[in-house]
């Protein structure tokens, strides 16, 4: 996609345009599947689509990724040993705990944001929230820089999607992710209500009303976009990659291996729509912001987590789809080392973990260090901005590229510098 | 009779009565007694909308641009309902808008949507998301819907704007006892001690009430404007004393502080406004000094801005882009100067500058044209700009064209409950807008899926004795009636001969039911272009 206009006031109609054409982007299928089998054959290939697994409400690091057995912060919870040595992990996550050796953990994020909604926007987008821009998430950035993957299914896509859903920001609406539930049913809104000859009939009544509309604003409606993103829908409608939802159409066992929840249920969705070209797929499991009783409520969550990411995980490697597809697992805060009065951990965003996976990441690698005593600041800290271009980097995206918003803004796609020693 | 049939005509007969007991309950009011023509007669009234003729004309005459034809009357009915009260008009009031002599007609119908409650509602939120924004905020200091309400009353009560934003710079309180300090309550955040971040304030009434992003000035000076990083944090003083306590947001002491730059030294920053020194008073707390500068007739930005809002609202456009932001490369339009001092000339008052706004010609003008109309008209305000409608308009819209009688705040209560889950289940999935509501962003496929195939379209279409199509295809003398009769419905406009004839003859010849054929129609014209946007 070539740049948009730096004309401030010019620009809006062919904005209007564009957002619409971006969307164009799911248009011809073959010709990018056949680039991307022959890509597949060349070594340190940069990641193809991100697959971000969203713990909402702020998992707690203690009780996941970085435990501290044995001491007072711990209250309680057990480790347990990985496939890498020196590395533990907190009860419950043993499946997890096998794959150590694709994962790379960042022990040592900080944030300034200890409120949900800005938290979610500062990780999601890699900037705090700033009133006079809407800066676009990952997926969304992903999707407007590489190049159209060739599908007719949304190329962003928000799998059981919580309050803040990832968004397109200044890059448009037509960047948003697509918003679907439980795999388990189908997707909403995809299928006409009315027969099919009756559904084709609506369409040729739509052509009068349209061209009496056109009347003398001739050119003008084509800003609208509307006519095209309908045509896009209704291809959408009866793509056969629409089936990519459908998790129903995999073996028993292995949806077994991922878990029988709807958390599960999407990343098994998510593994499906990645193999059919979508860029970035979000699954949110909800429910982490645990001011009350810490330890059940974390573990409850981490029992859905385990067989997912580790199904996903291992999925993907068989599938030899993991060099090709990054994943991320993260919230958009940990919680308080100290324990409050009713057995509850709070916010906490001085110190807390994000695991990676997949394309361009070096596995089994730990970045930064957590006090064992939760007093100090994290040794090594890494800040929201420099995942950001870590992550950016192993998809290929120039992380210091400066985009123009528009109305004429130039702003970075991330403020921070790629952490060396995670990428490969 | 089956329990189905028994099920459905209980459900029938609660319908009838909830129905029956709502008209009867509510009388309605006769909205033509609020109507009083002298406004619009007034000497000066008619001086300032003249003048804002002239200055268009004379524009175009310089650029040679030719103007588009003035649009039907009922057109313009269709913007000013989605400008002022987010929906479309209903046929009943259709209907009595045409049997007015249409000279008065328009005045008529200005007049009786400034009297809705949907009025108020409407203007609230779009004015809440300048002043607070979109997000939650912090779940124990802030009571957003208190605040909308608080605003709704205001502009119910047609309190002077300058009048209610001292309000909301300097009140002291609870949020929920005194509910203009959630604009300030908004800001507090846990790891800022729960106090209101005087930062994220300055920059949010630099915004919303002048017009100024000085907010891009508080990590460099400003590219364009002569902002200084300086004036940014002199403003941000002004709320250096602004605390947050168990009796709510209240003014002690203590002086604001900024990190100097390449060091962890802080420093104290006495409290400055960035221009019109002359203009803040000496004494009263900084919050109180900082409210009367900043609505002083004389402060330069206060009233442009928000004429620069209202029109937006009214055209889906602001005269100056982006809305919060009069300080552009470009010079500022002299209609805003003469709208923003015809407003301040009127106490404030902002149903006058609605008035004022939409009597203009460029408000009347429509927005096709036979000669050919780009970029060059639209931009100078020559055809009146495609613009697209914001969630809550298009549900509000399809509400409307589902029901032939007008649903307002006189509509019995349950039918209120009901399209108000209705609304925010279709928001959430058609994508809120969030803050900058006239940015022009596109649209997206999601939005026309469910406008397609989605659960609500397919409610408000579907044959049934609650919906239009049924009313329409039952009370209409023939089909051309009918088919008339679902174009003012839903598109507030009459189909033209060919399209007339189409569909009288679809009617006539379709082998499906007449319930199908109605319902195929209202989808048909739900799913337009010319739905989806003001046009």
């Amino acid at each position: 996609m070539e740049p948009l206009n730096d004309n401030c006031h010019a620009n809006r109609r062919q904005f209007l345009h564009r957002a619409g054409l971006c969307g164009a982007a799911w248009l011809t299928p073959l010709a990018h599947l056949l680039a991307r089998a022959a890509e597949g054959e060349k070594r340190r290939k940069p990641a193809q689509s991100i697959v971000v697994l969203w713990l909402q409400g702020g998992p707690s690091q203690l009780e996941t990724f970085d435990p501290h057995p044995n001491t007072d912060i711990a209250a309680g919870t057990g480790a347990i040993p990985t496939a890498l040595k020196n590395v533990q992990f907190a009860a419950g996550l043993e499946r997890t705990a096998e794959e150590m050796r694709s994962l790379a953990l960042i022990r040592s994020m900080v944030s300034k944001e200890g409120d949900h909604e800005r938290g979610v926007y500062t990780m999601k987008t890699g900037f705090r929230p700033d009133p006079t821009i809407l800066h676009p998430s990952l997926g969304a950035v992903c999707c407007h820089e590489l190049p159209e993957a060739g599908v007719d299914i949304p190329r962003h896509v928000s799998i059981l999607p919580a309050q803040w859903p990832s968004r397109g920001g200044f890059l448009g609406d037509g960047y948003d992710a697509f918003k679907t539930g439980d795999p388990a049913q189908s997707v909403r809104d995809t299928l006409s209500r009315a027969p099919r000859e009756r559904d084709e009939q609506r369409l040729k009544h739509l052509e009068v009303v349209e061209s009496a509309f056109a009347h003398g604003r001739a050119g003008r409606i084509e800003t609208t976009g509307h006519r095209e993103t309908m045509e896009r829908a209704r291809k959408m409608m009866t793509s056969e990659q629409l089936k990519a939802f459908e998790v129903a159409r995999e073996p028993l066992a292995l949806r077994r291996a991922y878990g029988d929840t709807p958390f599960g249920r999407g990343c098994l969705a998510a593994r499906r729509l990645v193999e059919v070209g979508v860029r970035c797929v979000e699954v949110t499991l909800d429910g982490w912001d645990t001011h009350v009783n810490n330890h059940a409520l974390q573990r409850k969550l981490v029992d859905i987590l385990d067989p997912a990411l580790a199904g996903l995980l291992r999925d993907l490697r068989e599938r030899d789809l993991l060099k090709r597809t990054l994943v991320v697992v993260a919230g958009e805060f940990g919680r308080t080392p100290k324990m409050n009065a009713v057995g509850g951990r709070d916010h906490w965003p001085n110190g807390f973990s994000v695991a990676l996976a997949g394309g361009g990441i070096r596995g089994g690698s730990v970045v930064g260090e957590t006090d064992p005593e939760g007093k100090d600041k994290p040794a090594r800290p890494v800040t929201v901005g420099d995942l950001h271009a870590t992550l950016l980097h192993a998809v290929g995206i120039d992380w210091n590229k400066i985009h123009r918003t528009p109305i004429g803004r130039t702003v970075r796609f991330s403020e921070g510098k790629p952490l060396a020693d995670l990428l490969e | 009779m089956g329990r189905r049939d028994v099920l459905f005509w209980t459900l029938i007969g609660v319908g009838a009565f909830a129905l029956g007991s709502g008209l009867l309950s509510s009388s309605r009011t006769n909205s033509a007694a609020h109507f009083d023509a002298k406004a619009y007669e007034a000497p000066d009234f008619v001086a300032v909308v003249r003048r804002v003729d002239a200055s268009f004309r004379r524009d175009w005459t310089a650029g040679h641009i030719s103007a588009a034809p003035q649009a039907d009357d009922l057109l313009v009915a269709r913007r000013l309902a989605l400008g002022l009260i987010g929906t479309i008009p209903s046929l009943e009031e259709i209907r009595s808008f045409e049997s007015l002599p249409p000279e008065g007609r328009m005045s008529w119908w200005i007049e009786r949507i400034l009297h809705d409650r949907r009025f108020t509602d409407n203007f609230a939120e779009r004015f809440a998301r300048a002043f607070v924004g979109t997000e939650d905020g912090p779940f124990v200091f802030y009571r957003r819907r208190r605040f909308v309400a608080w605003l709704a009353e205001q502009f119910a009560a047609n309190r002077a704007y300058d009048a209610m934003v001292r309000d909301l710079i300097a009140s002291e309180g609870l949020w929920t006892d005194k509910p203009a300090v959630n604009f300030l309550s908004v800001t507090v955040q846990a790891d800022n001690k729960n106090q209101p971040d005087p930062v994220r304030l300055a920059g949010r009434t630099a915004r919303a009430f002048l017009g100024l992003r000085l907010d891009c000035a508080q990590c460099h000076n400003h590219p364009y404007a002569e902002w200084k990083q300086s004036d940014f944090q002199g403003l941000a003083a002004f709320f250096g004393q602004t605390h947050l306590g168990f009796t709510g947001i209240y003014d002690g002491a203590g002086e604001y502080q900024v990190k100097e730059r390449g060091s962890d030294e802080m420093r104290e920053v006495a409290p400055r406004v960035p221009f019109a020194a002359e203009l803040l008073p000496e004494d009263g707390s900084r919050r109180r000094r900082l409210a009367a500068w900043i609505t002083d007739a004389k402060n330069p930005y206060f009233a442009r801005a928000v004429v620069n809002r209202v029109w937006a609202i009214l055209f889906g456009r602001p005269l100056v882009e982006p809305v919060d932001n009069l300080e552009t490369e470009g010079p500022i339009p002299p209609i805003l100067d003469l709208l923003a001092d015809d407003f301040i000339a009127h106490g404030f008052d902002v149903r006058h500058l609605v008035r004022v706004i939409a009597c203009t010609e460029v408000f009347r003008l429509d927005s096709a044209a036979d000669h050919a109309v780009g970029e060059t008209e639209e931009k100078a305000w020559a055809v009146f700009p495609l613009s697209r409608l914001r969630p809550d308009q298009v549900v509000g819209g399809i509400q409307q064209a589902a029901s032939v009688a007008a649903l307002n705040a006189e509509s019995h209560i349950f039918f209120r409950l009901v399209r108000y889950g209705q609304r925010n289940d279709f928001v959430q999935r058609y994508g809120d807008t969030g803050e900058d509501e006239f940015d022009g962003r596109g649209g997206t496929i999601p939005q026309r899926l469910l406008m397609m195939n989605g659960d609500l379209l397919h409610e408000k279409i579907k044959d049934s004795p609650f919906n239009a199509g049924r009313q329409i295809s039952w009370m209409a003398a023939d089909d051309a009636q009918a088919v008339e009769a679902a174009y003012l419905t839903v598109l507030t406009r009459r189909p033209t001969p060919e399209e007339s004839r189409y569909f009288v003859q679809f009617l006539a010849e379709s082998k499906l039911s007449r319930a199908q054929c109605f319902e195929d129609m209202f989808w048909t014209l739900l799913n337009a272009t010319e739905f989806s946007w003001n046009h």
